[in-house]
This record gives structure tokens, sequence and C-alpha cells, in this order.
């Protein structure tokens, strides 16, 4: 702890002129600040890294809730026996799958309801706001019944409507097979979480200086040429930051899953395989390895995201 | 702006209005079909009827979907609740003072949202059954705190860090009291941020699917999510499809509503928290 005061660097106390600190004030003032803040931060480490720690703890273990006598340790068994296991690498599939289809059609389709949304007219911009939160908050279950229910052979009104595109007959079974079972919860995966994505890039779009645009307008440039050049270039780090979110929520894709296929037809994801372990099999011990290896892959995800786009965080929240 | 774009806005704009409404308007149209109806094929029932509706509310499922409402609304209330009141004074602290660990508050709250609520659900599962938490409020109120807290430490920092702080001085050189100051100068201006926090913090409570099917057995706490899913009819010889329906609608309803009021507020919160922070 240093006794001379250094000069107040907090970006985030908007004091212009601060009378110069005393040590004792310094002090008082993190202590304050710990006070205050560290029940939070106590409450989040030990709801997450508690847990974690416990099931990487677990997963050292041969341990099964039905038969708990039995619990006996074997290392990094649990982590050989699933990542030799091709049932963890067909889940991990279906889920890079969902994840690298689902962001790409959202950065897109956002992008155009963010273009919308920003130039729609000033009496129409309210109606399109609310619209656009309620897939955004709806239940992902609710959702996921609903898209399960359009596409069901029995309940469904897709094959009658849809009758007249190749491939589609009135007895088409939308989660009799894998590609089909994974194009509808794409759909619904898209459906839900493409508003979240285009309201952060209408942030971003806000945040462009229109001097900009007028000053390229104005050089004769296209509205295309406008876009790439000027539009995007600037919204980087919002577009950056939707995508590592969506990304990473994308890659623990359940609810829908188990709602509309419940993992059959080789549409299991990661995130249900440790599901069916733990909470279905009882398998305490794989289920953990299964978890902490899941837990892994989001933590790299992030790492990559964030050193190999470059995205940095502290700008993308506008700060200097 | 000429007609023609006009009418080119317009027409984008009410494609996404269709693009929001239309899985929502398919699930409404399902849940007032008889079950005779429900495989004709349609997108709108032949016969108009509220039987699913009273199957739900005061029928067969009843026993089954009420005490799940009443679980979601109180669990999500109590989750969102504390996570307002604990997030609040760590915002207030990150916004207001100079003190060593902000950025690793605020990270840690970033590496909370990104966990996968899956690995945190298998040690809890065990460790809840062990220490009798399993199948409680307390249970599910504690995880959910791992989905709110986060969320609100970002928004509510965002938000209070545009309060001007300086109002709070000049109250004080008019003569008030420091407690007097924060009272009637912050606090009016901190409400809002407070408020649309709340909002979006009982969403994701509300939301949750993976703690409610994990971490429940029975009624006495579980989800109306979790209740949905794992609904299989209200007798094992009936197909559940309009019970579910109408249930959907029931639990979209308070969505519903809170978005249409306070929507601004909402996108202003979203926004804040995951763009400006």
């Amino acid at each position: 702890m240093t006794t001379t005061a250094p000069p107040s660097t907090g970006s985030t106390t908007a004091e212009p002129a601060r009378p110069p600190h005393t040590s004792d004030r310094v002090r008082a003032e993190r202590r304050l600040g710990w006070m205050l803040a560290g029940p939070a931060f106590a409450v989040m480490l030990l709801v997450t890294a508690y847990p974690i720690a416990q099931a990487v703890y677990d997963s050292l273990f041969s341990y099964r809730l039905t038969d708990p006598g039995n619990r006996s340790f074997v290392g990094l068994n649990n982590y050989w026996v699933v990542l030799t296991d091709a049932l963890w690498w067909q889940s991990f599939g279906v889920t890079a799958f969902i994840t690298v289809v689902t962001v790409a059609v959202e950065l897109v389709l956002g992008f155009a309801l963010a273009l919308v949304m920003l130039k729609a007219l000033k009496g129409l911009r309210p109606i399109l706001r609310a619209a656009i939160l309620l897939p955004y908050a709806i239940i992902t279950v609710v959702s996921a019944f609903a898209w399960q229910f359009a596409f069901d052979l029995t309940s469904g009104f897709v094959n009658s409507w849809f009758a007249w595109v190749p491939g589609i007959s009135a007895d088409t079974d939308w989660f009799g097979q894998t590609g089909t079972s994974l194009l509808v919860i794409c759909l619904a995966e898209i459906w839900k979480t493409t508003p979240f994505i285009s309201l952060l890039l209408l942030a971003g779009l806000a945040q462009v200086p229109d001097v900009l645009q007028e000053a390229a307008q104005v050089d004769g440039a296209t509205w295309w040429q406008r876009m790439r050049k000027v539009t995007i270039p600037n919204m980087k780090a919002a577009i950056m930051v939707a995508l590592l979110f969506r990304t990473l929520d994308a890659f623990r894709v359940f609810d829908s899953v188990f709602i509309m296929t419940a993992g059959a037809n080789g549409t299991e994801t990661v995130s249900f395989l440790a599901y069916r372990q733990t909470i279905a099999r009882l398998e305490i011990g794989l289920g953990s390895a299964v978890s902490v290896l899941l837990f892994l892959s989001v933590v790299l995800i992030a790492f990559g995201f964030i050193k190999g786009f470059k995205v940095d965080l502290s700008q993308a929240r506008g700060e200097k | 702006m000429s007609t023609r774009e006009r009418t080119w806005w317009i027409v984008a704009g009410i494609g996404i209005i269709l693009y929001a409404l239309f899985p929502i308007a398919w699930i409404v149209s399902l849940s007032f079909k008889a079950s005779s109806d429900i495989s004709n094929g349609q997108f709108l029932p032949t016969v108009f009827t509220w039987e699913n509706y009273s199957l739900i509310l005061t029928g067969d499922a009843s026993d089954l979907f009420l005490p799940a409402l009443v679980n979601s609304f109180g669990i999500c209330l109590i989750a969102t609740a504390l996570s307002c009141l604990l997030a609040m004074f760590a915002a207030y602290a990150i916004a207001r003072l100079d003190f060593p660990g902000k950025k690793i508050i605020l990270s840690t709250a970033l590496a909370v949202a990104i966990f996968p609520v899956i690995s945190i659900v298998t040690p809890l599962f065990n460790l809840w059954r062990q220490i009798g938490l399993y199948d409680t409020w307390p249970g599910l109120i504690i995880p959910y705190l791992s989905l709110t807290l986060p969320i609100s430490i970002w928004t509510m920092s965002a938000f209070f860090r545009e309060i001007p702080w300086e109002m709070e001085q000049a109250a004080q050189v008019d003569g008030a009291t420091t407690w007097q100051a924060f009272r009637k100068v912050i606090v009016p201006l901190a409400a809002p941020g407070v408020f649309t926090t709340a909002i979006i913090a009982f969403f994701l409570a509300w939301n949750d699917f993976v703690y409610g099917i994990s971490l429940t057995s029975t009624g006495a706490a579980r989800p109306v999510p979790a209740a949905l899913g794992l609904f299989s009819g209200a007798s094992q010889f009936e197909d559940p499809t309009g019970a579910i329906a109408a249930a959907a609608v029931v639990v979209t309803i308070p969505v519903i509503v809170l978005v249409l009021f306070f929507q601004r507020r909402i996108v202003a919160g979203l926004t804040n928290g995951a763009v400006k922070g």
C-alpha cells in the first residue's frame, strides 16, 4: 500500500478538480470500495468458481450416484474415456455446426434488421423496437415448442403451406433425420437470438459519426462503398462483441435440443451430453469430465476471440 | 426522403414485425385449437375453444402448472431482488470510488456470464442432494444468481457512470448532509437504471431451463419452463400439444407486458451494459 497518494486516474469518477488525497482517505476509499463490491464478488465466485472446482475434483473419480460405495480415484481416466468416445466428437461436431451456422446467419440478418431500424421512420421505430425485443425476451423453451409444433407431422402447418417446395410433401418428417432436425433447431435459435445481435449492432451503428458518412457521400462514395469503408470499420468493436457473446451462447445450446429432439437422431450437443451423463445416468465422474471439457471449450473460444480478433472489450465499451 | 424510399422502409419494417411475431402467433393460435383440430394442418383453428386454458388453469393439468407458475414468480423475483441489491452496491463502488480490483470485478462478471450453466449444474446437483437444497427454492435462487448477477453489475455500473456525481456535492454545498444529498439527488437519478436492470435480470431468470430441470424433482420448486419441458399430458392417453401451447402463452404474457411498457429502457440497458459498460 502506497503512502503517497497517486493522482486520481479513475476515468469513472467524474470530478474535475478533486482535493489532493491524503493516504487515510485513499485507504478509506479502498476499504469502502471493497466493502460495497466485495459481497457481489464473493457471491459470483461462490456460485461458479466453487462448483467448477468441485467438478474438476469429481471428474478424477469413477463415481456413480447409484453405486456410491465403489467411488474410486481414477485420475484422468474419465477424460480419456470421453475423448476417445465417438459420442463426444459427434456431439462436439453438432455443437460446432449449430454455432457456426446460427452465428453466421444471425450476423447478416441482425445487421439487416439494425439497418432497417436505424433508418425506419420516427413513428415506426418504437413499434419495431418492441417487436424485435419479443423474440429475445420469450422463454427459449416456448420458442422451441412453437417451432417444433409448427414443423411437427401432426400439429404442424409447415408441410401443408410449403408442399409446393420441391422436397417437402405432406408427410415430411422434419424430426426424423439429423439434417432436417438440425435445420429446425437452427431456425428456432436464429429467430430467438437475432434480435440480441441486431440491438448491439444498432447501438454500434449509432456510434458511427455522421460527419464521416456525409464526407464520404460528398466525395461520391456509393452506399456499398460507404458501408464497407466507413460504417463497418467504425463499428468493428461492436460487431466483435456481438459475435463473441453470441458464439459463446450458441456453443452452450441446450434448451431447444432438449425440447425438439431430446438428442435423438444424432442431434445431441455437448451440453446435452453433460446433462445426460450426470442428471439422467447419475454418472457423476464421467459427467463432470464432460462438464469440465465443455467449460474449457468455452474458455478457449473466448480466449481465441479476444486474442485472435483483437476484441478490445474496454474499447467496445466506449472508454477512452 | 422520396416516396419510393419511404415505402421501402415501411415494407422492411412490416417484414421485421412479421418475423418477430409469426412463431408467437402460431403458438397462440395452437392454444385455441380443440384437440380434434390440432392435426388439421392449418395455421388457424376451425373452431375457437378455451378448453386448453381451462385444462391448465382449473382442470387436470392445473396441479402441475399452477405450482410451477408460483415457483417461477417467487424464485425469479427473489433472485432478481438479491442480485439487484448486491449489484447496486458493487456498481456504486465501481462508478464512484477509486479502488484497486475494479477491473477484476468487472472481468469476473464477464467470465461468469459466459460460463456454461451445465458445467455448474453437475457439481451442484450432487452437492444440493447432500446438503438438502435439492428441490427447494433456495436451491434454485442461489444458482440463479450466476445468471442475474453479472449482467446486473455490468448494466448498473454503465448506468451509474452516467450520473453526474457533482450534483451530490452541489447539494452538500447548499447545506444538505451526505445522507440527504445521496437520498434526494442520487437515488432518484439511479432508480431508472436499477429498475431497468431488474427487468433484464428477471428475464434471464424467467428463461432458465437447465437449472430448473436438473435441480428439482417435484412441484415443490420446479419452475414453469422445466415443468413445460417435462410435461407429458394430463393423462397418458392425451396429446399434450394444446395444453403446452396454452401454458406457453400464459408464461409469455408477463414478458410481453414488460416489453411493451419498458421497451425503451430495456434496449438502453442491454446495449449500455454490453457495448458501453
